[in-house]
């Protein structure tokens, strides 16, 4: 599960560049900053592969691994 | 039900996040690795006195990493923590700062202490740039760039920092960028692990003060360039060096075992000792 | 503090008569003081603390580490000493002068370290062998901003070893660097040195608080490896050790109670020395190498018949104000005899109303009993 922190998002758009399935896109929705923050466009696309949260510079966005059905 | 959070933050001063570090800036990835190594090795956050200089790279760890911290002088923060982990050889002593507070004004401490084989573990955040201060030329800075010290061009040869360190006797350096996350990772670890001197030179993005004059106007578009730009050293070295014009080479530059300085001085009092 | 190593050892030397060096006085005081850690760069007149501290270091567990330069240097000694160790290093002007900038994040960060300067002729290289006291008012003011200084000047060997302890213990107390203002006359003059018993010094304790001292304006020291997180940093900063750069009243309040930790106790710091003052119609005020021609001037004078007092200032900074402006309402002139072109006599001007007469000289060469014999006949009626 990809969980996005808008607190803490500057819309850089580096999640959404790394996310092997495309699985973010940059939503319509300003965060308390003015930011453009980023959704989940389909989470089933999510592998839990951690590119988007071991990239963000602001520790803005993270996987949490669902406990059933977890990917080895 | 509470919200979930990142897993890491227990490492961070959460109160004050996000961070005053520009959008897409690297610094905020090499904060991540570092927590990221800290969390895989099971560091206790106690053990770590992290120093750091001037500049938005010694803005890293300060104030953001919650651990026991020496913000020093502009280029010294080497030299401070020389003193630290001679009195404190049981700490991990981290460094953090860029390219011109670690390769211009702290050249010489950083070689000095290479030299010495101190035992810290220095992450010199490379982004080409005086970013800060707003975009002045840096000891790094390619060979004619506009920036706003060298309006015209920069008449200057960037300095392979990483090498010379290596040269100087460190006992293990490697160059990653911001790009290469997982390996700066590994590299990290390394670093904090190994006894004696251990630098890392991280390549990374100033969009703000560098890129957006360069023709690379946010982290993304780094991203992209560090990775058509980099060469993995073993490639490099069959490489000349005209076609490594521009390349970044990338991998573990050095690996050596001498002695740790502050070893080496407990020893030298050890044999004192028995002399009576 | 001391491991048991070192007091032994230490304990060794106690009661020994030495025929020492000014800069090895220094050495011992330091190292009885409690000193483990020396960062040094050699120059020319205080190599030799360095090369005592070298060779002394290790027997009492100490590390002497010798740095690419003397900001270097200086950097490892805060940073040995925020890491808990009594931490020192000798320089002389022009590595006093790279030093500067590294003082003043010690004032900023509360940090106890003790810098000793074995003055030379400057500006610049010089006259690189030759004593002089041309950096009194760099002591206090060589680094940017506002801010207080202790500083101590000795006047022989003995003295070299006894105010390096209380230079430690002031460092210590007040959380700040204390600057040594030896000479190279006294560094490279030999005398006798007698080492005293350990047990009858009082050394002050890291993080301690003396009841004599105003409360409030002295702080608890951060020590690391305490998992407290603590923050150290050189900007402006908050209670806290976080940087706050932004608000006035912040940087007010904490630049404030540095000046005023130094100066609403400044009568625990100052020391001075009075001899013949009750029926002074002069007096001559002197420290260092220039008091000692100073006192045979004025024993000389007094034998003639003249009415000179003497007075000379152990520490320089703060300077001892308040008992001068009383003495400057006793007497009719003052005279002082420095080697510089009037840095002490410039802060005594500004608190007496009485001719101020400066007895200078620069070139090396220290004053003889003759010429300031006859600048005070000269000047007294």
């Amino acid at each position: 599960m990809i969980v996005i922190d808008a607190r803490y998002c500057k819309a850089c758009g580096i999640c959404v560049y790394f996310c092997p399935k495309h699985a973010l896109e940059v939503s319509k929705q300003v965060n308390s900053r003015g930011f453009y923050t980023p959704y989940v466009v389909d989470a089933s696309k999510c592998t839990n592969c951690h590119q988007c949260e071991l990239f963000c510079p602001d520790f803005a966005v993270f996987i949490v691994e669902e406990e059933e059905g977890a990917d080895g | 039900m509470t919200p979930p959070e990142h897993r890491l933050l227990k490492y961070l001063r959460r109160e004050i996040l996000p961070s005053t570090h520009c959008p897409g800036c690297g610094c905020g990835q090499v904060l991540n690795a570092f927590v990221n190594a800290i969390d895989d090795l099971a560091i206790d956050p106690r053990e770590i006195i992290s120093v750091t200089g001037i500049g938005c790279s010694s803005w890293i760890p300060s104030p953001y990493l919650k651990c026991d911290t020496l913000h020093t002088t502009h280029g010294r923060a080497v030299a401070f923590a020389t003193g630290v982990k001679v009195i404190r050889p049981e700490s991990h002593v981290v460094v953090i700062a860029g390219d011109g507070d670690l390769a211009a004004i702290g050249g010489n401490h950083l070689i000095h202490a290479a030299r010495r084989n101190i035992g810290l573990a220095v992450f010199l955040v490379n982004n080409y740039i005086y970013g800060m201060t707003g975009g002045q030329v840096s000891p790094t800075t390619p060979f004619g760039t506009v920036t706003t010290t060298t309006p015209y061009s920069n008449a200057e040869y960037p300095l392979k920092i990483a090498e010379l360190v290596a040269t100087a006797g460190a006992n293990y350096v490697a160059r990653w960028t911001t790009y290469h996350i997982r390996k700066l990772i590994g590299s990290m670890k390394k670093a904090l692990q190994k006894k004696g001197f251990s630098l890392i030179e991280i390549v990374s993005q100033c969009p703000v003060s560098y890129g957006r004059r360069v023709g690379l106007r946010d982290g993304v578009a780094f991203m992209q360039y560090f990775k058509e730009n980099s060469v993995g050293r073993k490639k490099a070295a069959s490489m000349s060096e005209g076609e490594l014009e521009g390349k970044i080479v990338v991998g573990k530059l050095i690996e050596r075992d001498r002695v740790e300085f502050s070893e080496s001085l407990r020893r030298i009092n050890e044999g004192v000792k028995s002399e009576g | 503090m001391q491991t048991d190593k070192a007091r032994r050892y230490l304990s060794g030397l106690s009661g020994k008569v030495r025929f020492a060096l000014g800069d090895e006085a220094a050495a011992y005081g330091a190292l009885f003081a409690g000193c483990t850690f020396f960062g040094g760069y050699p120059i020319t007149p205080a190599s030799e603390v360095a090369e005592t501290m070298a060779r002394e270091l290790p027997h009492v567990d100490g590390f002497y580490v010798q740095f690419e330069d003397e900001i270097g240097s200086i950097a490892a000694v805060i940073g040995a000493a925020r890491a808990g160790a009594k931490a020192m290093t000798a320089t002389s002007g022009p590595g006093f002068s790279l030093m500067q900038e590294n003082i003043g994040y010690a004032i900023m960060t509360e940090t106890p370290c003790v810098v000793v300067n074995v003055q030379r002729s400057g500006p610049s290289t010089g006259q690189a062998t030759k004593p002089a006291q041309g950096d009194v008012l760099q002591a206090r003011w060589g680094t940017h901003g506002d801010h207080e200084m202790i500083a101590l000047a000795p006047n022989s060997v003995q003295e070299c070893f006894d105010l390096m302890i209380e230079c430690f213990n002031l460092s210590e107390r007040y959380r700040h660097p204390v600057v040594f203002l030896m000479d190279g006359e006294i560094g490279h003059l030999r005398e006798r040195l007698i080492l005293p018993d350990l047990a009858d010094l009082q050394l002050f304790p890291r993080g301690g608080f003396d009841p004599a001292d105003e409360p409030g304006l002295i702080k608890p020291v951060q020590e690391y490896g305490k998992g407290q997180a603590v923050h150290i940093t050189g900007s402006t900063h908050r209670e806290d050790g976080m940087r706050d750069v932004v608000s006035q009243d912040v940087h007010e309040r904490l630049i404030t109670r540095f000046y005023d930790k130094i100066d609403r106790n400044r009568k625990n710091i100052v020391r001075y020395e009075e001899r013949f003052m009750g029926d002074a119609e002069t007096v001559a005020v002197c420290f260092g190498a220039a008091s000692r021609p100073t006192l045979g001037a004025v024993v000389r004078a007094r034998d003639a018949g003249l009415k000179v007092g003497y007075f000379r200032l152990a520490t320089i900074w703060p300077f001892c104000g308040e008992r001068l402006a009383a003495v400057g309402k006793q007497v009719k002139k003052i005279l002082v005899p420095e080697m510089n072109l009037g840095q002490l006599a410039r802060e005594v001007e500004r608190f007496v109303n009485v001719p101020v007469i400066r007895v200078s000289k620069i070139g090396g060469v220290p004053h003889s009993v003759d010429e300031i014999h006859r600048a005070i006949v000269q000047e007294t009626p």
